[in-house]
């Protein structure tokens, strides 16, 4: 923290410090008009998708008897991934007492909302009879995995949405106390009512400290816990390639590295869009490369196990599922995935050079996508070769490749996953003004303070 | 049995609508499902291999079937005091898959979905290949019952693993926990869905098929329930198949209706279950294909495509 500034000082610096980070808020242009049409168009394009495969049956993607699982299921996986990074920097690192991840943990939990709430839509997406969702709850069985994963996932849903929101409330009373007239009024009454009435004294501060550290601590487990359950999904059946107790850790380490990509994306975009140079600086960048490298390592030390140790054995089920990795069908995948998405990552990023933003950033888009298809390829190729053989089916239930609608449908939820990210950062600063401003030496008795007109 | 036929019939014709049946059966119109009523005293009737027959409308009344949910519990209970278990010959198949038809008129299935699939095996690469009737093997230890979500699908006090349809939410991590390959799903509008629209569904015959639901081999549930050998097992025209009561301790050929011990018969030929080592627990055996009756005609497909 830096040492404490004079009244005027003070003043000076968090009227900038709003400016900048409510640019976001109330810049309106071409741009964000464009953006949030192409959102909305491809949600909808692949909402209609949605529509055709309820109407059709599940028959319209390339899922069959054998490989009954496919895109949509990769793709869960993929977006609870993502949102594990929620949890990483905004509680275990500040935990930790790690100063330099502050300014990044609003996007860390806009990413985490975004994705898990969308890892929910995207698994009713798969169900054979989206109609009876409900009888998850009255028929639940605790003993299925599906029923600890719908538990974990929408407590960890409502954790981050509470981790989001209740360090937001002093900058919500920030906002409404200093835009008018800068942003419609419905938005201000929108501050107004979520602010809750909030005055910034020190029992209200000291409230919200105390909830922040409780949803920290609790994230934790919870964070921890809806990857190794969805890892369980995989590792509860006998499977080759999934029946491997490495499950857990090794879905939790290739969560860190897919989020953390995820992150350094949306900070690039948001420093380039809403010019926040001076926010997310080439110091977090720097400190993000390195976490990613971190987080890289353990998951590719996790990879050598997954790989290696079967590997070395080839029993017959595992040897034809991994000699299907190596060499068959999947090969050109599996290596790319591997060497583009981990292992010239990890070395590239060692490199001071490529931890500057703009590298760091085409490096993470590599990473997440490479992540992406990591994920497919844990999904399809062990359900491509069951124990007993594949016979008296016709041969497009041999194979699997995903449908146009798939596709659509896979779409949708990415869009739908940026668009929640956009109306976030459209909605409420991308970094906490107060906790910024404080970490610069303002008082807190100056943020309740009217500017001067 | 054979004193009480008209009531059967009519129970039948109620309980079965929908079902095959056909084959294995002696009455021809124990199997039929209604299809329209002319004006005149016939009233038309299809059988399940698709023959429209015409039936004097005295012969028939209201039939007495169980409600949906009468039949979702008696069908969740199974038949107190039984232990079904199937013993099949591999020494007597021959690939003739009467099964395979039998079994999918039964369960209204689409010419793609087995409920029972007859593979061609090789174990080991020098080994002789053989042909392996493969229906669900209702383990003791069902994978696929722990993982399901809604308790869709259950293991019955009488050892048949079954499915509630009218539950099913369409997961499929069923079939990702079965080893054996067991299961299918209702990709599109199952076969007939038109014909059988309307008509209750019964739990034990799985029919009529559910759009977005999982289905599988289930032992026949209804026919056994009406004293009668599962399709797959009446159908089989080599004695291949041998079904029966484990606390009986009998099984009966469904060729030659003959009748032996079920635990005589699994020592004397050194029966076996699929993949044991998983530690699943099938209620299916296997005679080894030792001293085969019929040659391998087919032509070796590679195991694992």
């Amino acid at each position: 923290m830096n040492t404490i500034k004079s009244p005027e000082e003070s003043r000076k610096i968090l009227n900038t410090i709003c400016s900048d980070l409510t640019r976001s808020i109330t810049r309106k242009d071409e741009l964000t008009r464009f953006w949030f049409f192409i959102l909305i168009m491809f949600a909808g394009v692949g909402l209609w998708g949605w529509i055709i495969q309820i109407d059709k049956g599940l028959g319209v993607t390339g899922m069959r008897d054998y490989v009954s699982w496919g895109m949509y299921i990769a793709n869960f996986v993929f977006f609870v991934a993502v949102s594990l990074i929620g949890f990483l920097i905004s509680s275990a690192l500040h935990l930790l007492k790690i100063s330099w991840s502050k300014p990044i943990s609003r996007v860390a939990e806009q990413i985490a909302i975004a994705a898990v709430a969308l890892a929910g839509i995207i698994i009713v997406m798969d169900m054979g009879r989206p109609d009876r969702f409900l009888n998850v709850f009255l028929h639940g069985r605790f003993a299925s995995p599906i029923i600890w994963d719908v538990t974990v996932v929408t407590t960890y849903l409502t954790i981050s949405v509470l981790l989001f929101y209740i360090p937001l409330i002093p900058d919500l009373a920030l906002l409404r106390d200093r835009m008018e007239g800068k942003i419609p009024n419905w938005k201000l009454q929108l501050y107004k009512i979520l602010s809750l009435g909030w005055k910034g004294n020190q029992k209200q501060y000291k409230l919200v400290y105390h909830a922040m550290r409780v949803l920290m601590i609790l994230i934790i487990p919870v964070g921890l816990s809806i990857h190794t359950v969805t890892s369980w999904l995989f590792a509860a059946t006998l499977r080759a390639g999934w029946d491997t107790t490495i499950m857990g850790p090794y879905f939790v380490a290739g969560a860190f590295v897919a989020g953390a990509a995820a992150v350094v994306i949306v900070m690039y975009v948001y420093r380039l869009r809403y010019g926040l140079k001076n926010y997310f600086e080439d110091l977090h960048f720097d400190y993000m490369g390195k976490l990613l490298v971190f987080v890289s390592l353990v998951y590719l030390y996790f990879n050598i196990n997954e790989f290696l140790v079967p590997g070395y054995k080839m029993k017959t089920a595992e040897g034809i599922h991994l000699s299907n990795l190596f060499t068959g069908t999947y090969a050109s995948m599996f290596w790319l995935v591997q060497v583009a998405g981990l292992i010239l990552p990890i070395l590239l990023m060692l490199v001071r050079y490529f931890r500057k933003p703009l590298p760091l950033t085409i490096i993470s888009v590599f990473v997440l996508i490479s992540s992406w298809f990591k994920r497919y390829l844990i999904v399809i190729p062990t359900l491509e070769h069951p124990f007993l053989p594949v016979q008296n089916v016709p041969d497009y239930f041999k194979h699997y490749s995903p449908t146009s609608i798939e596709v659509m449908i896979t779409l949708f939820s990415f869009f739908a996953a940026l668009l929640i990210i956009s109306v976030l950062s459209k909605f409420f600063p991308v970094i906490s003004i107060w906790e910024y401003a404080e970490e610069k030496g303002v008082d807190k008795k100056y943020f309740s303070e009217q500017p001067k007109k | 049995m054979e004193r009480n036929t008209r009531r059967n019939f009519i129970r039948k014709l109620g309980a079965s609508v929908g079902a095959a049946g056909l084959v294995g059966s002696g009455s021809i119109l124990s199997s039929c499902n209604r299809v329209e009523t002319t004006a005149g005293d016939k009233i038309k009737l299809l059988t399940s291999s698709g023959e429209l027959v015409e039936v004097d409308k005295s012969q028939l009344s209201p039939a007495e079937m169980p409600n949906l949910t009468e039949n979702q519990k008696r069908g969740r209970e199974g038949m107190p005091g039984r232990s079904w278990v199937m013993v099949i010959d591999l020494s007597k198949c021959r690939n003739a898959r009467q099964c395979m038809q039998a079994c999918q008129n039964h369960h209204q299935l689409r010419p793609e979905q087995h409920h029972i699939n007859v593979l061609q095996m090789q174990d080991a690469e020098h080994t002789a290949p053989y042909y392996m009737p493969k229906p669900c093997q209702h383990c003791d230890n069902p994978p696929c019952t722990k993982v399901c979500p809604v308790n869709a699908t259950f293991k019955r006090e009488d050892g048949i693993v079954l499915i509630d349809n009218e539950r099913c939410i369409g997961c499929r991590f069923c079939i990702a926990a079965c080893p054996y390959s067991a299961r299918v799903f209702n990709w599109f509008e199952p076969r007939d869905a038109e014909k059988y629209k309307g008509v209750t569904y019964n739990i034990e015959a799985n029919v009529p098929q559910k759009k977005g639901t999982i289905s599988k081999c289930l032992f026949s549930a209804d026919r056994l329930r009406d004293g009668k050998l599962p399709s797959c097992v009446s159908a089989c025209p080599n004695g291949v198949y041998w079904f029966g009561d484990r606390n009986e301790d009998a099984v009966t050929n469904g060729t030659t209706k003959e009748t032996v011990s079920f635990s005589q018969l699994i020592k004397d030929n050194a029966a076996y279950t699929l993949m044991e080592e998983l530690g699943t627990k099938p209620r299916v055996y296997y005679l080894p294909p030792k001293d085969r009756a019929f040659p391998f005609e087919g032509e070796l497909i590679e195991h694992h495509s």
